[in-house]
């Protein structure tokens, strides 16, 4: 029940520039999730929420209440910010049973201690560990550890909940328990959430809005399905989405409003959709993008389809990968259920051209997008 | 780049947010009075001792010329480039040298290799080994010469020792002079070298020693390019500790030395100090300490940064044993012979001499006499005039002392180095990280004869508010205090950097103050380190001798000091009975705080 603006970050370590002039505003009851490579600058800016780091430059309010204000100097102790943090490591006081990790935080906010056996099982309960409560971290598996750290940063019931990697030390069946365990308590705690990860799909599948940051820079942030249609630029879209988008090189040019890319998959007009800001004068290098679900295959050739040859197969199940030459391009393609294909065999592929993006290769930046319908 | 903060105007509410930031940590207020602090009890001594070189003495005005008080360079010409050079310097620094380098050669790769067999060999009976190999350590190396001379003392020195009581003539050479002080030092030393290379043997990942296995190597290749290359940098710290150690002693030198006329530097300098050439000892101690410093310079050059390596994965801290094969019973024996040789007989040696009227008499019932211990004076046996240690006042007074001075200095002691180590292991890379890690470092450079002649020269006088010092038990405890921070330190950072930066985040998050969060998270988990290392302490300043020796006064004398003192004169039972005090205190003391309170010695150095 937070908003928190960050405005123009700065961080150095040295001269080392770790977070790059962050302007990022976390509406309340959002479940905003901070993404991107390591060393990218998303845990750092968790941090700086947090009140961990101390920025060099920037302003920092929640609930419009100022938190830091580098020109003053002004940076509120952690304590008083009114959030809590859950560690990747998860940091649970070795020396202190379940309990009392939990109840270390009530007891110096001097809350009553009628108040603090309540809250505490609450927690405990509402992270189902109230069996645990005299257990010491040490005799708990990862899960159950992990439990307690999310149950001791909840049990203040706070404003915000800041979670940096919390799944990163879990087996992968536990994780995707987890997710649905915090999609559960986001909602209903009505709590903001600012959750760091390098896992796109915890980022696709929990958040309501996504950060995408790349070498200390934000990059675009947009809700996970808008993030993943429309990328903002070439590094987001590469970085969005497994298995990885097609790139296909072109030529392009843009006249009177209709953008015309010519490329080894054919020769596409667009007049809808496009930023006719970003678009350079004249000829330009052009990326067409498209999402390895969006190519349809066929054996026999259709109308507006494109011959092409299968390079390799890869069925998994659940779905099918394959990897197409289509004349100097190879692309990826993803059908759902088992398909059986030979190697090199012949095969018709098509696209709607309204599911492309397109990018200048130069600036890296979306020229024309893809309209969202929800089906 | 931009740097940060670039061009900003100055404003009143930011230099006052700023102050009140620096202010309101209490973190930093800890450090600022450390800063201080160690500026005071390191770099003042050393910058007023080096002035005092300059400075003619009163007592040196007519040998010297001029005024007492003028700036002079007799002392320093004098000790370098006088007819005098040769005996009170160059000799005694050749016979130190020669002392300290076979100490190192021979103590060094000793204690490396034993710390090998116990961590890394599938050695038997290494539970009791480990016990025995640590208790060199807790003896003080002055109690080791006292018993060395109960073995191998000849009619030069008055009363004879066992062996010559069995008949045998023991030649000087080997009774006294050299051969006896590295000896001695090496039985000593190598401790040093056990206690640095297996806490870092242990903490080295088997699995890397595994993985060279795996590729083919053998045993020999896998100790010659994996495990040795990974230790090496506790190999060179414990080469320069015991370097440092071998130049600085006193006590053993001067018991075995002194005897035929073989003067090291430290008894050298001892001398001078104790005597009427102050001055002449305080330059002799500049020139240990640029010794010392010398031997650490070559060391980080040695070592260049690769102080250390990150060796402690996050699993895999088991550790295998490397199979000895056949030669692990005679190993085993080769090792028991040489602890029961070098340990158990001195030992026993050292208390039965103290059962003896005549030393070197023999054990029979005519010989032995409780006398030494419980006698008094009516029953004295001719030529005596002392009672024994338990009818004397002295005694108890002296033991009173000891303890007193051992328990409150090394408390005192393993709290700063606590504080000390939280200050470096939480400013890794910052400037005052940096800076305590390297002030609390200098007077580990700073032999101890020449440590506490700079203390002695400090404080006996008074400066402002601070009385002269000068046979107060204060001076002991500082003097004590400040000449183990390198060690207190040093397990501080070992035991705090254990203690993970997130774990007091987590409290800082939510909302624990900074005494909260060391009274609630940081002490409770640094116990057991605060143990070890508050042992390491206790036992290294109760049997020391080297750094007290010149600061006794009658009313504070310690039991080391009564000990040596009956030794110097000729009191061999006397100073047995003392030196077996001693011992018992100190290993009574680890073992309780070992079975009790949790400390082990080869855990302190991280």
């Amino acid at each position: 029940m937070s908003k928190i603006e960050l405005k123009h970050i700065d961080k150095y370590y040295g001269s080392n520039h770790v977070l790059k002039d962050v302007t990022l505003t976390i509406e309340d009851g959002d479940f905003m999730t901070l993404l991107g490579p390591s060393g990218c600058g998303k845990t750092t800016t968790l941090r700086v929420i947090a009140g961990l780091e101390k920025p060099q430059n920037g302003v920092m309010l929640i609930d419009g209440k100022e938190m830091i204000n580098a020109e003053t100097a002004f940076y509120e102790m952690p304590g008083k910010r009114g959030l809590n943090l859950v560690f990747q490591s998860y940091a649970l006081w070795p020396h202190m049973t379940v309990f009392n990790n939990i109840a270390f935080g009530l007891k110096i906010k001097h809350i009553q201690k009628q108040d603090i056996q309540s809250m505490v099982m609450d927690a405990l309960e509402k992270m189902r560990i109230a069996e645990f409560r005299d257990r010491y971290p040490n005799e708990l598996s990862g899960g159950q550890q992990q439990r307690v750290a999310i149950a001791r940063a909840i049990a203040s019931r706070p404003s915000l909940l800041l979670l940096d990697e919390p799944l990163s030390n879990l087996d992968a069946r536990l994780r995707i328990d987890m997710r649905a365990e915090l999609k559960r308590l986001h909602n209903e705690m009505g709590t903001t959430i600012i959750y760091v990860t390098h896992d796109q799909v915890e980022a696709l599948t929990m958040s309501t809005r996504i950060a995408l940051f790349s070498a200390g820079t934000l990059v675009q942030t947009a809700p996970p399905l808008e993030l993943y249609t429309n990328p903002a630029t070439l590094m987001a879209a590469e970085f969005i989405g497994n298995p990885r988008i097609n790139f296909v090189a072109g030529k392009a040019s843009c006249v009177n409003g209709r953008l015309t890319v010519q490329s080894d998959i054919g020769e596409y007009s667009f007049t809808e959709d496009i930023d006719l800001q970003e678009i350079p004068g004249g000829d330009f290098e052009a990326v067409l993008a498209l999402r390895p679900e969006q190519i349809d295959i066929d054996v026999e050739p259709h109308d507006g389809y494109i011959e092409s040859s299968v390079f390799a197969s890869q069925p998994a199940g659940s779905e099918t990968l394959l990897s197409i030459q289509c004349g100097k391009e190879q692309l990826l393609a993803k059908q759902i259920g088992i398909r059986d294909y030979s190697i090199n065999q012949k095969i018709y592929i098509g696209f709607d051209p309204r599911k492309i993006n397109v990018y200048s290769k130069e600036s890296g930046k979306l020229l024309k997008h893809v309209r969202i319908t929800h089906q | 780049m931009a740097m940060p903060q670039g061009h900003r105007r100055f404003s009143w509410i930011r230099l006052r947010n700023r102050v009140w930031g620096v202010i309101s940590n209490p973190f930093n207020m800890i450090v600022l009075i450390s800063l201080v602090m160690l500026f005071c009890l390191v770099i003042i001594p050393l910058i007023s001792i080096l002035r005092t070189t300059f400075t003619l003495a009163r007592a040196d005005v007519r040998r010297a010329g001029g005024t007492a008080g003028d700036f002079t360079l007799y002392y320093w010409q004098y000790l370098l480039a006088s007819n005098m050079s040769t005996s009170v310097l160059w000799r005694p620094l050749t016979q130190s040298l020669t002392i300290a380098f076979f100490t190192c050669i021979i103590a060094v790769p000793f204690g490396s290799l034993l710390a090998w067999l116990m961590i890394r060999s599938d050695l038997p009976g290494k539970k009791a080994l480990n016990y025995l190999i640590l208790i060199p350590y807790m003896i003080p190396s002055w109690c080791k010469a006292i018993a060395w001379l109960s073995v191998f003392r000849n009619s030069r020195g008055g009363a004879p020792g066992f062996l010559e009581g069995l008949g045998l003539t023991v030649p000087d050479w080997l009774a006294y002079g050299p051969t006896a002080i590295i000896s001695v030092m090496v039985l000593h030393y190598y401790a040093f070298a056990y206690i640095m290379v297996s806490s870092t043997l242990r903490s080295v990942n088997s699995e890397l020693e595994e993985m060279g296995e795996i590729q083919g190597a053998s045993k020999l290749q896998i100790i010659r390019s994996i495990t040795l290359p990974l230790v090496l940098p506790a190999v060179l710290s414990a080469t320069i500790m015991t370097l440092s150690k071998a130049l600085g002693g006193y006590g053993v030198s001067a018991n075995l030395g002194a005897r035929i006329n073989y003067y090291t530097l430290a008894m050298r300098q001892h001398d001078f100090v104790d005597g009427n050439s102050k001055n002449l000892g305080y330059a002799m101690s500049i020139l240990m300490v640029i010794m010392a410093s010398g031997t650490l310079y070559a060391n980080s050059l040695m070592t260049g940064k690769r102080k250390s390596y990150a060796t402690i994965g996050g699993k895999g801290s088991r550790s295998i044993s490397l199979s000895l094969g056949r030669a692990k019973t005679p190993l085993m024996i080769i090792l028991m012979v040489f602890l029961v040789v070098a340990l158990v007989v001195p030992l026993f040696i050292l208390l039965m001499e103290s059962f003896q009227i005549t030393t070197g008499g023999g054990y029979a019932p005519s010989n032995l006499t409780l006398y030494n211990w419980i006698g008094e004076l009516k029953d004295a046996p001719e030529g005596i005039q002392h009672v024994g240690i338990f009818k004397d006042s002295n005694f108890y007074s002296s033991f009173l002392n000891t303890i007193k001075l051992t328990i409150v200095a090394s408390i005192m002691t393993a709290f700063f180095g606590q504080m000390f180590g939280y200050i470096s292991s939480r400013g890794r890379g910052k400037w005052y990280g940096m800076l305590t890690e390297q002030l609390v470092f200098i007077p580990y450079l700073i032999p101890a004869v020449a440590f506490s002649a700079i203390y002695l020269a400090m404080f006996s006088v008074s400066h402002g508010p601070i009385p002269s010092l000068y046979g107060t038990f204060t001076l002991l405890v500082i003097v004590s205090m400040v000449k183990h921070f390198p060690f207190a330190s040093r397990t501080g950072t070992a035991n705090m950097m254990q203690i993970s930066v997130e774990l007091e985040e987590a409290a800082e998050v939510a909302g624990a103050s900074f005494w909260r969060r060391i009274m609630s998270i940081v002490m409770p988990l640094s116990k057991n380190g605060f143990m070890s290392g508050f042992m390491l302490i206790f036992i290294s300043i109760a049997k020391e001798l080297d750094l007290l020796a010149l600061l006794m006064t009658p009313k504070y004398r310690t039991l080391s000091f009564l000990a040596f003192s009956y030794s110097t004169s000729a009191q061999a039972q006397m100073s047995d009975a003392c030196s077996i005090c001693m011992i018992v205190f100190v290993m009574l003391t680890y073992w309780f705080s070992n079975k009790v309170l949790g400390a082990d010695l080869t855990k302190t150095w991280g």
